[in-house]
């Protein structure tokens, strides 16, 4: 498709690297937000590198293997990923204006990342019970806060999407709620990614 | 979206209307991401893989899904539409790498080089 339309336009308009001129607001936007992402990530590569640092180094405390539960994780694996296919879905439905579609994939990736979140917050209260707490170990400090740090930005994404279900419901899908809608489902898919790289790292190879 | 979408930059997680191929991206995308979670799961958990092996394949597999959702959920492409996306991703994929590795390079040496520490120090 592309490479025909490089073959048939001349040199100054070919698609990509500016060639077409200014760029519409959608993809300046996206990409402004996806810029942001990818520094998210570098934040988030910083606590990665302390728990990678940190995980051995249990102070005589409960390791991994001990306080972690698979099965747990692979249910809030299941949510997240599932959550965020309705999210994908649920740009879609918005892109095509079909609002009461929207509505209710948006619905779905709420209460699955509710859903998560609640599991994930359960967990944590029960290490802290079980004084596995993050003041325990260096190896709990840097769990806590990789760990944490995902949770919050999964809370803050949850509050972000009930506003933008409530910007839908009283703006309609106009073309400014459609970027914000955009940049939304743009966090919502980093945040899995970010997760793939938290049970790699944490779970799968701290519970062998 | 509309005719001329095609002479721009494309960002990531932009949807294109030309067909019903983005219900099916997603949902292939779906398929790939649970197959490879359950594949890291089986061989963390089981000894389908050779013991020292298994943080190899663990890390493989986690590069697999993270590229499943680049493409199929993001939507990122190899086209010259897409080469600030990709720039900006390789950008941010070397400074983990470096932030990661570094570290992980830079504390092993100093463990190495530490001095043998008496046990009964106060932790």
């Amino acid at each position: 498709m592309t490479i025909a339309t490089v073959d048939a336009v001349p040199t100054e308009l070919v698609p990509g690297r500016g060639g077409g001129g200014p760029a519409p607001t959608r993809t300046v936007v996206a990409y402004g937000f996806w810029i942001f992402i990818l520094s998210d990530i570098t934040m988030f590569s910083g606590l990665f590198a302390a728990y990678a640092v940190l995980s051995s180094r249990t102070a005589g405390g409960p390791t991994g293997n001990e306080v972690f539960n698979l099965r747990h994780v692979f249910i809030e694996t299941a949510c997240l990923l599932v959550s965020s296919y309705t999210c994908g879905l649920g740009a879609l439905s918005a892109e095509r204006r079909q609002r009461d579609r929207f509505l209710v994939f948006a619905a779905c990736t709420f209460v699955l990342g509710a859903a998560f979140l609640f599991i994930e917050i359960s967990e944590f209260a029960g290490m802290v019970r079980a004084d596995a707490g993050p003041g325990r170990s260096a190896f709990l400090s840097a769990f806590f806060a990789l760990v944490g740090m995902h949770g919050a930005h999964v809370t803050s994404g949850l509050v972000w999407l009930a506003y933008m279900v409530a910007q839908v419901v009283v703006k309609g899908l106009r073309p400014h709620v459609l970027r914000r809608l955009l940049c939304f489902s743009l966090f919502w898919h980093a945040l899995d990614i970010i997760w793939i790289g938290v049970i790699t790292l944490v779970y799968l190879m701290g519970a062998r | 979206m509309d005719g001329d979408d095609r002479l721009y930059d494309r960002a990531p997680g932009v949807e294109h209307l030309e067909s019903t191929a983005n219900v099916l991206s997603y949902t292939v995308g779906l398929g790939f991401a649970i197959l490879l979670t359950i594949a890291s799961f089986v061989v963390s958990q089981t000894n389908f893989l050779w013991g020292p092996g298994v943080p190899v394949g663990l890390i493989v597999l986690a590069f697999a899904q993270i590229g499943v959702h680049l493409v199929f959920f993001l939507h990122l492409g190899s086209g010259p539409d897409n080469t600030n996306n990709i720039l900006a991703l390789a950008f941010g994929l070397m400074v983990v790498f470096l932030v990661i590795t570094g570290s992980v390079w830079i504390i092993a040496n100093l463990n190495a080089n530490m001095m043998p520490m008496p046990v009964h120090l106060p932790r």
